[in-house]
């Protein structure tokens, strides 16, 4: 079980001590790593934390000696199995890489070579460390791809890389890293690549594998919930030095560092709560490298600060004598999660209680867009070889959705890669228009192109997306990307324009000297902000927001949402919001609409999306997603295999083949029915809502304190 | 696989049609009179008329086109009107010293650029690759005629190890004839050697960059083993385009080059028989060197499918 601490006399495997990592760049050496220690013992997995730039990868990839051509050890020792590694030689190393020493990577694909089999890819090890031949190498390889849970590991040797989904990857990459049962694993980020589904099918195999076999895990990622379902103890990172180190439990219970808190409150949880609440913000930035603070790292962000933190850098000490070392100097003072979440964080508004039917009058919010029964179909290739029986396949990427969004509210949108939600957006707005259905703004239909909608319908919808980086123009000024839509659509002269943008920037909290610099001179988190100013400069009515904080850290997130949040409140714009986040998703939303291969599986308020009944889809979401709270219980649903494709769509329920709770022969044949619930929730499942409900009862079982929190 | 390939050889085929168009048309245009040319500026316009109709010269282009093209799908490519041979024979014996030309340059850049580029991309940012990057640079931007008489200056005049005239008589054997291969070869082969050296150099340097190399690396694989089993299968795939696609340059290099040197191939057949007015010996040459030109590109798009299993059977 994770969380567990072994009984059994911990046998250190890897010992790091004060390790310093620096790298050679054009502004000189950078110390990335600095006194960094820790130990995994045989059987332990060891969770880093950190957001990005936090050291966290450099410090494992130099522990083990693998570092750029720029990067070097510049003090410490790294033993494995009590063998120093510092001061040894390329040979050396090459003979414990691959063979005491296993690494999975993050994106499957990429680290498995293109144009060889995946067979022989995996049996190099064999034959290089076992020194097997050509054919016990390949029986092997077959024997591990078994333990890894490959379906047809015969078929699968003889595939290239490209031919599997990113899940069945990165089991050939874990068992090509478990070949040798290696003393030392590192994972570093293996799932961020995959599908929250996904996901939960490779850490449960993690998770098992530990047991099978006697290694030592060192697991890397920034998902703060990933750690709770792999690691027994963790350590988070910050800008090259461990802010804490403890076992999982007393890390999320009583976190003793101000860092490791705040961390924990700028991540959404799933909460039954009918107020919708702020996040904790962390202030400022992490230091760069080559400007770090005098005293504690953290100081000039953390809100426990005092003046003796800045005189000296404080050491990472034992606080409690057993095990729970944390590097602040004031770890007593340091509240618990609870107290901090109350203090810290404020109510922004109440969530709908229930979205209600269009025929009821007691409705609050009017309907501001109304989408009915849209389909967005694309051409697919042509298939098959002979002239006259040529087919064109159809890619039905959006099948016919009905979605309501109210004046003033959230309507969240979540589901897998391919699932269409994107293309539901891009239908509204109209860039990609639905190829029937109607959209209505405003009870006023919608032409279906942007060419064709007037001027003052663009100005009511605006959209942010996911990558900033490629939907800001790199050659204008941020104040010139955000006084365009002011001087476009709503026919401002240019210094007005201008000093309008000023004041929007400041909306956003981006200081006043950002409208004259380009994007390339800020950060992801920054350049949201400045996409965030440029959709509300048009001063719309809906923004569609598609997945705006999936690429950012997660303090980054918690600051967008925090900012979404406040300026959908003063202003009272109406978001879409989509996202493969459902805790995300359920936090900003006053309605979610769980989407699957182009359709509505489940519709409800944001409460009764969470509560049981649930489409088996949204269970398999719901009990998938890494909650970062140990204390949450998920019953483990997985689902099996991946998306089908959008040109061959399954008949009668379209997620039968993947369905956990499938009936058989009822749910291949027959599209099942809407079936309502309480206050508008819908689900469209053949098994009746009260026995869904029954089944479902220990799926997603909350935390006492969070639901009152 | 078929489809691709099947589908390719159809462009090629396109290409080849369109240019044989473009070939006889050309010829049509280009300034000049055949029969003046053959009967000397004095002949009186009768005898230019009676010659004319002999040659098939005054029946409608269509006609003309047709007539010629089916002729040089059977193999009857006409006689050339200069010389008063077949010209069968005669490209065909030019092509093959061309061909011997085109080996000997082709068995020395491929090797040697393929080399240079792994050696710039192993050592980066290094003098070598410097040295390397730019003196490839120099001669993709140097032509034959003056990279050609630069070797000649210094090769044949200043040091005297190498003759400066490719002249061959017909019947000479391979080993005699080498020494005067030399120069034109290298000459015809430095352009080309630089964009291997170039191509090899940026794929190998991308490749040395992917994860998959890293995963090879942190198997504990030897540097070596990391090169031939994991790089170089992925790092040469472009190179090998730019190889098959080089062929086509190489030709256009030839054309110059054997004019340089005096050499015998086609590439001073074509300037010969442009020069005469000799339309069938235009025609044929020309149409040959689109031949050559179109099946070296299919070759590439073919080599590239084969090699690389993410575009197969597409």
């Amino acid at each position: 079980m994770p969380g567990d601490v072994t009984s059994t006399a911990a046998v250190p495997v890897l010992e790091v001590e004060g390790l310093s990592i620096e790298y050679q760049t054009e502004r000189g050496a950078l110390q990335a790593v600095r006194d960094v220690s820790l130990v995994v013992n045989c059987h332990e997995s060891f969770g880093i934390v950190g957001e990005s730039g936090s050291g966290k990868s450099t410090l494992v990839m130099g522990a083990i000696r693998y570092l750029a051509s720029n990067g070097r050890v510049t003090a410490g020792s790294v033993r494995l199995n009590g063998v120093e590694l510092v001061g040894m030689s390329r040979r050396q190393l090459r003979s414990l890489w691959g063979s005491s020493i296993g690494v999975v990577y993050q994106s499957p694909l990429s680290s498995l070579n293109p144009s060889i089999q995946i067979g022989r890819q995996i049996a190099e090890v064999a034959r290089l460390h076992l020194g097997m031949g050509r054919g016990a190498a390949m029986d092997r390889v077959a024997e591990m791809l078994a333990k890894v849970a490959m379906p047809d590991p015969e078929a699968v040797i003889r595939r290239y890389p490209h031919q599997l989904s990113g899940g069945m990857l990165q089991r050939c990459v874990i068992a090509m890293a478990l070949m040798t049962d290696p003393a030392l694993l590192i994972l570093d980020e293996p799932t961020t690549a995959l599908d929250v589904t996904t996901q939960a099918v490779v850490l449960d195999l993690v998770a098992d594998l530990k047991r099978e076999f006697d290694s030592a895990i060192v697991y890397i990622t920034h998902d703060l919930g990933v750690v709770t379902k792999i690691c027994d103890r963790v350590g988070v990172m910050y800008a090259g030095e461990f802010a804490e180190q403890a076992p999982l439990r007393e890390l999320f219970g009583r976190p003793l560092h101000p860092y490791t808190l705040d961390l924990l409150g700028c991540v959404p949880h799933f909460d039954r709560s009918p107020e919708k609440r702020s996040l904790v913000t962390i202030p400022g930035a992490i230091p760069r490298l080559d400007e770090l603070p005098h005293g504690c790292i953290f100081a000039p962000r953390c809100s426990f600060v005092e003046d003796a933190c800045r005189a000296a850098r404080p050491p990472l000490v034992d606080v409690d004598g057993g095990g729970h070392l944390s590097a602040c100097r004031r770890w007593r003072i340091v509240p618990t999660p609870a107290e901090y979440l109350r203090e810290t964080t404020e109510q922004l508004g109440e969530r709908e209680k229930s979205s209600c039917e269009a025929e009821e009058t007691s409705c609050e919010a009017e309907a501001l867009v109304e989408i009915d029964d849209i389909r967005t179909y694309f051409k697919g290739p042509t298939i098959g070889t002979l002239p006259g029986r040529r087919q064109q396949a159809v890619i039905r990427a959006v099948d016919g959705v009905s979605l309501t969004v109210k004046e003033g509210q959230t309507l969240g949108v979540v589901g897998e890669s391919g699932s269409g939600k994107t293309t539901i957006a891009r239908a509204i707005i109209g860039l990609t228009p639905a190829t029937s259905g109607e959209i209505r703004l405003a009870g006023e239909r919608l032409e279906p192109t942007t060419g064709r909608r007037q001027r003052s319908v663009l100005r009511e919808i605006q959209m942010v997306f996911q990558n900033p980086d490629a939907s800001l123009n790199p050659t204008r000024t941020v104040g010139d990307a955000v006084s365009r839509p002011l001087v476009l659509l709503r026919g401002m002269g240019r210094s007005e324009a201008s000093e309008k943008a000023k004041e929007l920037l400041q909306a956003v909290s981006l200081p006043k000297g950002y409208s004259q610099r380009l994007p390339n001179e800020l950060s992801g988190g920054e350049k949201q902000r400045v996409a965030i100013a440029r959709a509300f400069a048009a001063e719309p009515d809906l923004i569609l927001c598609d997945e705006p904080i999936s690429s950012l850290d997660v303090s980054v997130q918690g600051s967008l949402m925090n900012l979404l949040m406040k300026l959908q409140i003063e202003q009272r714009t109406s978001y879409v919001f989509i996202s493969h986040d459902l805790s995300a998703v359920q936090h900003l939303s006053d309605t979610i609409a769980v989407v699957y291969l182009g359709r509505v599986m489940e519709l409800g308020d944001a409460i009764a999306v969470l509560t049981p009944p649930f489409h088996p889809y949204t269970e398999a979401l719901v009990s998938a997603v890494p909650v970062a709270d140990p204390d949450v219980k998920q019953t483990p649903i997985r689902l099996s295999g991946s998306v089908p494709s959008a040109m061959n769509i399954p008949t009668g329920c379209r997620f039968h083949p993947r369905c956990p709770r499938n009936l058989g022969d009822i749910c291949r044949e027959q599209e099942p029915p809407w079936r309502h619930g309480e206050g508008g929730h819908r689900i469209y499942c053949h098994i009746p809502l009260d026995e869904l409900t029954h089944l479902q009862a220990d799926t997603l079982v909350l935390a006492p304190d969070r639901t009152e929190v | 696989m078929l489809r691709f390939a099947g589908r390719r050889v159809g462009f090629v085929l396109l290409t080849i049609i369109l240019s044989s168009v473009i070939i006889f048309s050309a010829t049509q245009i280009l300034p000049g009179d055949v029969a003046s040319m053959v009967l000397g500026r004095f002949a009186s316009d009768e005898a230019k008329a009676t010659l004319r109709h002999e040659l098939g010269l005054d029946r409608p282009l269509v006609v003309q086109y047709a007539s010629w093209l089916g002729d040089f799908v059977q193999g009857d490519w006409g006689n050339s009107i200069s010389t008063k041979t077949e010209v069968r024979p005669l490209v065909f014996d030019r092509l093959r010293a061309s061909a011997v030309l085109g080996g000997v340059a082709f068995l020395f850049y491929v090797p040697t650029g393929i080399l240079l580029g792994l050696i710039a991309a192993l050592r980066r940012n290094t003098w070598v690759d410097q040295t390397i990057s730019v003196g490839s640079l120099i001669f993709i931007g140097l032509p034959e005629f003056v990279s050609g008489v630069i070797l000649i200056s210094i090769f044949s005049i200043r040091l005297g190890w190498l003759p400066s005239q490719s002249t061959i008589d017909p019947g000479t054997g391979f080993i005699e004839s080498f020494p005067k291969l030399i120069l034109p070869a290298i000459t015809v082969a430095l352009t080309t050697l630089a964009y291997v050296v170039r191509m090899t150099r940026s794929s190998t340097v991308d490749v040395l960059q992917t994860d998959y190399v890293r995963t090879a690396n942190l198997k504990g694989l030897p540097p070596y083993r990391v090169l031939f089993t994991h790089v170089l299968r992925n790092s040469l795939l472009p190179t090998v385009t730019v190889v098959a696609i080089g062929i086509g340059w190489l030709l256009g290099g030839l054309i110059i080059t054997e004019s340089v040197f005096s050499y015998p191939g086609i590439g001073r057949l074509l300037l010969f028989s442009i020069q005469r007015r000799d339309l069938p010996l235009i025609q044929a040459t020309a149409l040959l060197i689109v031949l050559i030109y179109s099946f070296s590109n299919l070759l590439a798009d073919v080599l590239y499918a084969v090699l690389n299993p993410r575009i197969r059977y597409r």
